[in-house]
């Protein structure tokens, strides 16, 4: 990655303030920053805890977390509640893109289709996931049915509208000379909308993906046997606090790395929108 | 003979939200003919652009009718390559890919579509920047990447709205260079919308003055220097009174606009 240049003279560079407006920092000085926030966080909740100032009932230190963390690993088995819920929320999120994509594509497209759509998808926007937990258990049972369909509700309703808002932004210039070059309704869309829509969908679905692992978690809270959540509430009945936020890091740390990938993968696909 | 493109009380009058009513085009009578390099020229805000865009199909007359070899327009279409003020190449698009991209339209063969790209790629002086994208390139190749792109798909008229308007006034100059080696050796109709009185003057075969809006076509004058052209005709004395005659229409039709 190319660092951006630095907005003072040269001469000036030399005594320029850190603190100065949008002045750039360098990507070692970056990292260090980024880095060094986490290692502030951790010493004062080490603070805290270890000085006994807060009960370990109530919050474990950074210790006992790690302590408790080797201990699911090595005897509980907690890589498989982390499979259990990676593969949930993904599979909930790629069945929520395959129907939500190409009906945002359509509504975005097609005026008429998104009157006829618009107001009820969002209408169902506002319906809090976490909801419809009950009516779901009662329809599909306890089963991984359930915790995918919370997941496909959560997201769903999200992918449409935003795809569909960004598909409705196309440049009209391009669409313009598209038709100028002859190019016929069903070109315009598969050949301009989408490709020019294409950089803007794939950042909303890294979004989305974020917001799925809340609603993952809340749907393992209630009726679950596996999984991260399940872990959690579990833990929650055992007063083991270090376990709890040892999964809570754990989710964290997966929602990194997948959102990284997310990102490196659009910035790879979509080479030209970031020239 | 019969004109390629006959303009026939042609009006344009856009209805504002209020139902307020905007005449930008009073009904405009105009032909041009096969192989005639014809340039609109007129203050911003003329009603010009509005006429170009009918032309081209994408916007509608109020009344009146354009014909194209005797047919009626009816809506855009490859047989007019339009090239546009704004850059309007397609930016996930690399300069090769966006000058297929009528050819690919209408499926050519692989190989026709390289032939015909590599040929005008040529033409338009970029080779070498051919996996260039368009954020890569300057304005000035951009639009030459543009004016490939419309003639690749091999249209009976270009249609052109300021399309250096945007560029400095070097790069201006030999982009009109550019167009008009072009159409000497290409002979495509051309229809050209331009402000700019010695771009009007230097590229076009006849001259339209377009009045202050509403729009009309004010006078018509004949640029009967030889082809080809070169550039150094700006400064002989026909040249200039041709100018001055030209700046005398405008800038009558320019205050009028101020007056408003």
């Amino acid at each position: 990655m190319k660092s951006t240049p630095s907005l003072l003279p040269p001469a000036m560079q030399r005594r320029r303030p850190v603190f100065a407006p949008l002045e750039p920092v360098s990507p070692r000085a970056r990292w260090m920053l980024g880095v060094g926030f986490f290692v502030l966080f951790v010493m004062v909740w080490a603070a805290f805890t270890l000085s006994g100032y807060i009960s370990p009932t109530f919050l474990a230190s950074p210790v006992t977390m790690v302590r408790e963390g080797w201990l699911l690993f090595t005897q509980y088995n907690f890589h498989e509640d982390i499979g259990m819920t990676v593969w949930r929320v993904f599979g909930g999120f790629a069945m929520a893109a395959i129907v939500a994509v190409p009906l945002g594509i359509a509504m975005g497209a097609y005026k008429p289709v998104e009157a006829f759509l618009e107001p009820f998808v969002s209408f169902c926007r506002y319906l809090p996931a976490s909801a419809f937990i009950p009516l779901l258990i009662l329809w599909a049972g306890l089963g991984e049915a359930q915790k995918l369909l919370v997941i496909f509700i959560g997201s769903v309703f999200q992918i449409i509208l935003m795809v569909a808002v960004i598909v409705g932004g196309a440049r009209r210039d391009l669409v313009e000379a598209a038709y100028t070059l002859g190019a016929s309704s069903q070109g315009i869309v598969k050949r301009v909308l989408i490709p020019g829509a294409a950089p803007g969908i794939a950042e909303t679905l890294r979004l989305v993906l974020g917001w799925a692992w809340t609603y993952v978690i809340v749907a393992e809270l209630i009726g679950s046997s596996s999984g991260i959540g399940h872990m959690i509430t579990d833990s929650q009945a055992l007063l083991n606090t270090g376990q709890i936020i040892f999964g809570i890091i754990v989710i964290g740390v997966i929602g990194l790395i997948s959102d990284l990938a997310f990102k490196v993968l659009n910035r790879r696909l979509f080479a030209w929108s970031t020239l | 003979m019969t004109p390629q493109l006959s303009i026939r009380g042609v009006s344009r009058t856009f209805t504002g939200t209020k139902g307020l009513q905007t005449q930008a085009l009073l009904p405009v009578d105009f032909e041009v003919r096969e192989n005639d390099f014809v340039t609109i020229l007129g203050p911003s805000g003329c009603g010009k652009s509005t006429l170009l865009r009918i032309v081209a199909g994408l916007d509608f007359p109020t009344s009146g009718q354009v014909m194209l070899d005797g047919q009626t327009i009816q809506g855009p279409g490859a047989d007019r390559g339009v090239v546009f003020q704004s850059y309007t190449l397609f930016p996930w698009l690399t300069v090769a890919q966006n000058i297929r991209f009528g050819l690919r339209e209408r499926s050519q063969s692989e190989a026709e579509q390289k032939e015909r790209s590599e040929f005008f790629i040529a033409k338009v002086g970029l080779r070498g920047f051919e996996q260039h994208f368009p954020k890569q390139l300057s304005g000035g190749m951009q639009q030459r990447t543009a004016i490939a792109r419309a003639l690749a798909n091999d249209p009976k008229m270009l249609l052109l709205d300021e399309p250096f308007g945007a560029l400095d006034n070097q790069t201006r100059v030999l982009m009109q260079e550019l167009l008009l080696g072009i159409w000497e050796s290409a002979r495509k109709t051309v229809l050209f919308v331009t402000h700019d009185i010695d771009e009007a003057i230097f590229m076009a075969n006849r001259v339209a003055v377009f009045s202050a809006r509403p729009g009309r076509i004010k006078t018509e004058i004949a640029v009967d220097f030889p082809h080809p052209r070169h550039y150094t005709i700006k400064t002989s004395p026909e040249f200039m009174a041709l100018k001055a005659l030209l700046t005398e229409e405008i800038r009558a039709e320019s205050m009028a606009v101020s007056e408003h």
